[in-house]
Parts: C-alpha cells; sequence; structure tokens
C-alpha cells in the first residue's frame, strides 16, 4: 500500500477531505464575516452563534415541526437572518459611529446570549441530525469511499461561495454595495438607500453562516457551543486572508481546512493550532493578511 | 481630588477589616485576586484601547507556572510566583510583539486567536493535568517565615500585594510614559509624527499588563489551590473585559468594582439559575455597550466632575 510520512494514503485522503469539509465551512463563515465587515466595520463575534443557530432551527424543524433537510436549507438562514436584520436594526445600528471594538463587544454579548438560552433549552451535549436520504452512503472511488453528503458540503458551499462573489463583484447590486463600503456618504448622496443596505447586509451574512449551520448538523454534533470555538478559528482565517477580501476569505478558508486536515495526519497534537500559527507567520511577513490591501 | 482620597482610604480600611466582618476570607481573596487581574487589563485597555481579548492567556499560565512548580517541584511560594509572572511576561512579549503589527479590532481577534493558542497546549501538555487541572496547590510560606496556610494570613498577604500594585499603576499611569500611552490613544500618527516609537511603547504596556495579569493568576492558583482549563480559556478572558467595562475603564477603581460585581454575580448566580447565568452576562454586556460605556465609576466621576466643573 502507498504511504506518505508513513501514513497509508487512504488515511491521508481521508483526512483531506475531512479538511476540505472543515473548510467549506470556514470559507461560508468567513465569507460572511468579511461582507459585514466591509460594509458595516463590525466584526461579527455573533457569527459562531448564528452558525449554531442554523444548526439548531434545521434541528428544531426536523425533530417538531417536521421540515425536512432541504426545506431547512432554505427556511433556517431565512429565519436566522431575519434575526440577525432584528438585532442590527435594535443593537449594532446606534454603535456605527463609535469605535469597531464596540460592535465586537456588543456581539460577543449576543452571542452569550444565545448559547445560553440554547443551553437552557436543550442542554449542553450533541444532538444528532440524520444525514438526508438522498444524500448517504458513498462513492467508491477504488482508493477510498468518499461520502455523499461530504462531497455535497464542499460541492454546495463552493457553489454559494461562488455566487456570493459573483453577486459582489460583477453584479450592479454588488457595484452599489462596494461604493457603500468605499464611501457611505457618497453613495447615499446618490441616492442609494444605505442603511437598508446594511442591515440586509448583515441579515445575509448572518444568514451564510446559519446556512452552514445546516450544512453541518449531519457531520457534527449539533450542540449550543459548536460556534463557540469555531469563531475563533475563523476570525484567524480572516486575518490571514486579509479581512476586506471577499475572494481571500474564500480561498483562504478551503486551504486552511485542507491544512489542517493534512496536519491531522503528520502531527495530530498540532492540529487544533496550526491555523493560529499561520495566522502570526502571516502577520509578521505581511500584517495586511495575505490578499488584504494596507490602508 | 480630595474626593478620591477619601473613598480609597475607606475602601482600604474596610478591606483591612473585612476578615472581621463575617466574610468568607477565601471569597474575598478570590475577589482581590480578580480585581488585580482586572487593573491589569484596564492599564492596557483603559490607558491604550488596545483590547486584548486573551487576557486568561496570562492569567492561566502563571497559575499553571506556580501551581505545578509549588506541588510537583517543591517550589517556595515566592519564587513560585516569580516564576509565574516571568512566565507570563515572556508570553506576553511574544504575543505582544506579534499583535501590535495590528490596531483595533484586529488587535482583539490576534490577542483572541494566540490566545487559544495557549489554551490547546495547556490543554495537552503533561504538567497542566490536562483536563483535570491541578489540585490541592499548597500555599507554602513566605520565605519559609510567615505560613501562609491560615486563611487570614495569606488574606493580608494577598491584600498587601494588591495595594501594591494598585499604587504601582496609579504610577505607572501618572508617570511620563503613562502620559506618552495616553497621547498614542488620543492621536496615534500625531504621537508618531512627534517622535515616539509607538510600537515599542505599546509592546511595553502590553509586556507590563501581561506580567501583572499573571500575578493575579499565580496568586489565584494559591488562594483557591486548583486551577483548570477554565482559567485559561476563552470564557476567563471575556470576564476580565467585562469587569473592566461594567466598572469604568480608564478609571482606578472601576476595574475593582466591576471586579467584585462580575465575580459575586457569576458565584451566587450559578447556584440560583444555573446555564441562565451566561444569558445573565451576556445581557450584562449588551447593557453596558449601548448605554453605559464609561461604567459604575466613569459615570459617577462624570456627574462629580460636571458639579465641581459648573461654578
Amino acid at each position: 500500500m502507498t504511504t506518505v510520512f508513513g501514513v497509508p494514503l487512504p488515511a491521508i485522503l481521508g483526512q483531506l477531505m475531512l479538511g476540505l469539509v472543515n473548510g467549506s465551512f470556514y470559507a461560508l463563515l468567513s465569507l460572511g464575516l468579511a461582507v459585514i465587515f466591509g460594509l458595516l466595520g463590525v466584526v461579527n463575534f455573533a457569527h459562531g452563534a448564528f452558525y449554531m443557530l442554523g444548526a439548531f432551527a434545521a434541528y428544531i424543524g426536523l425533530q417538531f415541526l417536521g421540515v425536512n433537510y432541504w426545506l431547512a436549507l432554505l427556511l433556517a438562514p431565512l429565519a436566522v437572518g431575519v434575526l440577525g436584520i432584528i438585532i442590527e436594526r435594535l443593537f449594532l445600528r446606534h454603535l456605527y459611529q463609535l469605535e469597531p471594538i464596540y460592535g465586537l463587544l456588543l456581539t460577543f454579548g449576543i452571542a452569550l446570549i444565545a448559547e445560553g438560552i440554547m443551553r437552557s433549552q436543550f442542554g449542553a451535549s450533541g444532538k444528532s441530525y440524520p444525514v438526508p436520504e438522498l444524500l448517504r452512503g458513498g462513492f467508491n472511488l477504488g482508493f477510498m469511499v468518499l461520502p455523499i453528503y461530504r462531497a455535497w458540503v464542499v460541492l454546495a458551499s463552493v457553489t454559494v461561495c461562488g455566487m456570493t462573489w459573483f453577486l459582489i463583484e460583477r453584479t450592479r447590486l454588488g457595484a452599489m454595495l462596494r461604493a457603500a463600503t468605499e464611501n457611505a456618504k457618497l453613495t447615499q448622496a446618490f441616492g442609494i438607500n444605505v442603511p437598508v443596505m446594511v442591515m440586509l447586509t448583515f441579515g445575509a451574512g448572518v444568514a451564510l453562516a446559519a446556512l452552514a449551520g445546516v450544512l453541518a448538523a449531519p457531520v457534527v454534533q449539533v450542540s449550543p457551543l459548536m460556534g463557540s470555538s469555531l469563531v475563533i478559528v475563523v476570525f484567524a482565517v480572516v486575518v490571514i486572508g486579509g479581512m476586506g477580501s471577499i475572494a481571500g476569505a474564500i480561498v483562504s478558508g478551503l486551504v486552511l481546512g485542507l491544512i489542517e486536515g493534512f496536519t491531522k495526519v503528520i502531527y495530530p497534537e498540532a492540529s487544533n493550532i496550526v491555523v493560529f500559527v499561520i495566522m502570526a507567520v502571516v502577520l509578521i511577513w505581511r500584517p495586511a493578511g495575505l490578499f488584504g490591501k494596507e490602508q | 481630588m480630595r474626593a478620591e482620597f477619601t473613598v480609597n482610604l475607606v475602601l482600604v480600611l474596610f478591606a483591612l477589616l473585612a476578615p472581621f466582618l463575617g466574610l468568607y476570607p477565601v471569597f474575598l481573596m478570590k475577589l482581590l485576586c480578580f480585581a488585580l487581574f482586572a487593573c491589569a487589563f484596564n492599564l492596557l485597555f483603559g490607558y491604550t484601547k488596545m483590547l486584548s481579548f486573551g487576557h486568561a492567556a496570562y492569567f492561566g499560565s502563571a497559575a499553571y507556572v506556580t501551581g505545578w512548580l509549588v506541588t510537583t517541584r517543591g517550589w517556595g511560594t515566592i519564587e513560585g510566583i516569580l516564576a509565574g509572572v516571568v512566565v507570563s511576561m515572556l508570553l506576553g512579549l511574544v504575543i505582544g510583539a506579534i499583535a501590535v503589527r495590528r490596531q483595533g479590532i484586529y488587535f482583539a481577534m490576534i490577542t483572541l486567536a494566540l490566545a487559544q493558542v495557549v489554551y490547546f497546549i495547556c490543554l495537552q501538555a503533561q504538567f497542566t493535568g490536562g483536563e483535570n487541572g491541578l489540585q490541592s496547590i499548597p500555599r507554602g510560606s513566605v520565605l519559609g517565615i510567615l505560613a501562609l496556610s491560615g486563611d487570614r494570613t495569606m488574606y493580608y498577604f494577598v491584600l498587601a500585594i494588591f495595594i501594591a500594585v494598585y499604587l504601582g499603576i496609579r504610577r505607572i499611569v501618572h508617570s511620563p510614559f503613562g502620559q506618552v500611552l495616553k497621547a498614542i490613544r488620543a492621536n496615534e500618527p500625531r504621537a508618531i509624527s512627534l517622535g515616539y516609537k509607538v510600537d515599542r511603547y505599546k509592546l511595553v504596556a502590553f509586556v507590563l499588563s501581561a506580567s501583572l495579569a499573571g500575578l493575579a493568576g499565580s496568586l489565584k492558583a494559591l488562594v483557591l489551590g486548583f486551577v483548570t482549563l477554565t482559567d485559561v480559556s476563552q470564557d476567563t478572558s471575556a470576564s476580565v473585559v467585562l469587569m473592566t467595562l461594567l466598572g469604568g475603564s480608564g478609571t482606578f477603581l472601576g476595574p475593582v468594582v466591576g471586579a467584585n460585581v462580575v465575580v459575586t454575580l457569576e458565584e451566587y448566580l450559578s447556584d440560583l439559575v444555573g446555564s441562565w447565568v451566561s444569558v445573565i452576562i451576556g445581557a450584562i454586556f449588551v447593557v453596558c455597550i449601548m448605554i453605559f460605556r464609561r461604567g459604575f465609576v466613569g459615570e459617577i466621576q462624570r456627574r462629580f466632575r460636571r458639579r465641581t466643573d459648573s461654578p
């Protein structure tokens, strides 16, 4: 059997596949984080909590309301997005003229509230969510078995990321969004309703996090704390990619997922910290991040 | 100024008498340790506006080092504390050197991410006891002369250190160095154009803050006799931010007040409401950010100043 670093090849490919799946979640989450940061100047600490709420929305939908996976894929991001919009209107809106760290602290408080409520309702232990029937089983590739659901997660997230990128970089709506990011006052002077755009952008970014949550529900345990450590990794991912860059967030999300998977094979003890170590190295070498521009 | 002096005097008298007023000394010491931690954090956040979201890394790693040395290596109490402080200082130097390269929220995210590295190292290393943490850490004695096993003796030991550090922080803030920090906070480009090596000042402030956070952690390990992963976790980092904000960042007494409120809340609420405690803490965070950004002491000082300023 072929081995690399003394590890059989199928094991490596299996870990890389897991890494790619994680990378898809990183990409979806850091994309939303980057879009929100670009327009609102807010680092959304509650991003992990919204991811968790997305997964829980799917779980609750299936358990209590009979909403299947495919419907949840649509409804959960919608519901969580609306919640995000409410939070933006009630709280975040009043902080834009202050220093950005207040936005970070506020969203942190919101994350604590969301996690605490879910924990008191559902307990701290993980809930499992069944893989939808259509996506069960795996392809036999000869050298390894590729679970269909994992392939679907990667495919779905890459597609959504690509569509978001296209929407922002190549359409008229995206042009307005970019204009507002560049100079909100001037954009508003041209007759574009920037406050509404800000609100919808926050909702959309949060909905992306919830979508990642629904996609993750069948492969990870659905638990109130599933997002709290993930959000720190995603922070590191966007620092590496460069905060303002959409493409940078997507690419570094996927690549770092792969690197993490690879580290699990060759040196498992370091797999939890490899992303942070890369972040430190990138900061020393290029303080603005790989794809970021120095202001 | 005079009013502030009176307040401080009353507080010191109260702290001296507290063990005789029927208050539980171990709880009082816990309050002092977290107040010290919050003061250390405030030295950085309150006077430079650098929000470190990973201060538990210094608090916790010093607690682990002191606990480990005292328990399994047979080190003396003072040497153990000093070793803890040195480790947190070095850690602060490494993390600070990387983090001061970016400002504002980036700084917060980077300190958070690097603190997570420290957390995982503590989780996996041998000497920390992993998930179990360190237990039954002896308090030892001060240089073999004064045994610290009694709660009251230990209390006065911790109180003495706390007062010394509190006065030290006041001194630092009022010193020329402290003035430069405030200048950087007010207008960084201007401070640079005046010729100050801004990054170096920030790094020194960061290392000072990390070392004092470490001191607080070492004392906490000795006071409670155990160290767990919570001490290096994100929760502890967040709770020191909350203490400082709630009490009033950039004021001397603010962090002390905030630490007392938060620790007391956590202590009593966790029995009362279970997992709702994080909902309550989160709600306090939100209220604090939305309508109460100056904190208790900051708000009082503002009212007081306004009254004395108007003729």
